[in-house]
């Protein structure tokens, strides 16, 4: 019988080793498999290069990870936030590398390592510095330049719910990054609010089937939640903290 | 005598240029308070980058969902008939130029209608581009609402961008608290200055040639 559910969060981000190139789902701390991180820190692998969206928010997550000096080259869009402190110091400090991708540009490379297509034109980031001395070619009279897919030896997404068949749905904004990392790394690694029994999850709308799926963590309720107090909180229009969300 | 306008005011002076029916993303920051515009009896579809369409305004405290945010990381809510898709489908509907309309805030704007919005160039800053550069080409009509003017005095609206570029000849339309400029072939064009502003003021201001299209 299939059964990809891990119960022990450690157990299920054994086999990450030193060096590896691992992507964080979320965008912010909508879908960051923050639990899942915990389990990495504790695992302790080091010299990690990091896909994600972001740098980190506030003081746990891939914040903390930075923090703790276990991330040699992060790939993502936009580290600097108001609550990136950690990644702000590494990387004045010269300890990390950044490769800064534009966010189309980088989910389209996850999805593409993940649909087998090596290599693809995009317009995004054309004549831009970001993209200086890159292939360029002209299709129906516009420019564009050349990226290349981007994989990884292991995926941390966050899911909503999952079954033992590794079919994941997630909830609301949280979905971001989760279906393209879920298809390109070696290894995927989903954390979910909980875990239900085959056939539960309508079978219509199930936005990572479970054949990009290894594993699959419960790890309860988030106790955040209820309340919406979070860390990296959410900010109104003139970035001041949202009330009631810390 | 040139006469402003305020944030407000200019929020809706964009909001009006908005057609019924549309989709539209709306950029981090004053973009944001097009929304807030938008006339009774027009209906648009607000896109947020990071995998919604149908966003609401902001919900009171006691209903700040964590899994629910915009692509400026603040609380949003769902309106009924609100989608959730991924990211790839979501930057997918920008280049595939499904989208409407995109505002976006500026430091410059060019004659060609380069667009300079991600980075000042400081040494030392740290970059972060987001989706900047996606958007800046992810609408069939991109439009910029910013203030004409530096705080000061250096004009917005330049011949050639001095801080690094967004995207190349993207920018359709500028709006600005002094006056509404399309970019055409050969630079700017006036289509709309406030009160008694006349093409000759906002040339001096400037120190470019602009076309008269009111």
């Amino acid at each position: 019988m299939i059964d990809k559910v891990v119960e022990d969060i450690d157990a299920a981000i054994d086999g990450i080793e030193d060096g590896a190139t691992v992507m964080i789902g979320g965008f912010g701390r909508a879908g960051q498999p923050v639990d899942l991180i915990d389990a990495l820190i504790r695992h302790g692998a080091k010299d990690l290069e990091i896909v994600s969206n972001n740098a980190g928010n506030g003081d746990v997550g891939l914040a903390r990870l930075v923090q703790l000096g276990r991330i040699r080259r992060i790939v993502c869009s936009f580290p600097r936030q108001n609550d990136s402190w950690h990644f702000d110091a590494a990387y004045r400090a010269g300890e990390i590398e950044l490769e800064l991708v534009p966010q189309g540009n980088l989910v389209e490379r996850i999805r593409a390592a993940g649909a087998g297509i090596p290599a693809f034109y995009t317009p995004t980031g054309i004549g831009t510095q970001l993209y200086e001395g890159a292939e360029v070619r002209e299709f129906e009279g516009r420019e564009y330049v050349l990226v290349e897919a981007l994989r990884a030896d292991f995926a941390l997404v966050a899911g909503f719910r999952a079954d033992r068949l590794g079919n994941v749905v997630y909830r609301k904004t949280a979905r971001n990054f989760g279906p393209a990392m879920a298809t390109a790394a070696t290894t995927t690694i989903v954390q979910v609010d909980e875990v239900v029994p085959a056939g539960a999850l309508d079978p219509e709308a199930i936005p990572t089937p479970g054949i990009f799926v290894d594993r699959v963590v419960p790890v309860g309720w988030r106790p955040w939640m209820p309340d919406g107090a979070f860390a990296g909180g959410l900010v109104d229009v003139n970035g001041e903290p949202v009330e009631g969300a810390r | 005598m040139v006469t402003r306008i305020s944030r407000g005011e200019l929020a809706a002076r964009v909001a009006a240029d908005i057609p019924d029916g549309a989709y539209v993303n709306l950029g981090i920051g004053a973009p944001t308070l097009v929304a807030d515009h938008i006339p009774g009896g027009v209906e648009i579809v607000l896109h947020t980058e990071n995998g919604m369409l149908r966003m609401g305004p902001a919900p009171d405290a006691a209903h700040v969902d964590p899994d629910l945010i915009n692509a400026g990381k603040q609380a949003v809510t769902e309106l009924p008939g609100a989608a959730y898709f991924s990211q790839a489908e979501s930057f997918g509907m920008m280049r595939g130029g499904h989208l409407d309309v995109c505002v976006l805030g500026a430091f410059e704007v060019s004659q060609a209608g380069d667009l300079a919005n991600w980075s000042t160039g400081e040494p030392g800053s740290i970059p972060a581009v987001g989706g900047a550069m996606d958007l800046a080409i992810g609408a069939k009509a991109v439009y910029v609402m910013m203030d004409l003017l530096t705080k000061g005095g250096r004009p917005k609206l330049v011949a050639e961008c001095d801080y690094p570029v967004t995207g190349r000849r993207c920018v359709s339309r500028v709006y600005t608290d002094h006056a509404v400029f399309d970019v055409v072939e050969g630079g700017f064009a006036v289509v709309d200055a406030y009160g008694d502003t006349t093409v000759e003021e906002l040339e001096r201001l400037l120190g470019l040639s602009l076309k008269d299209a009111r």
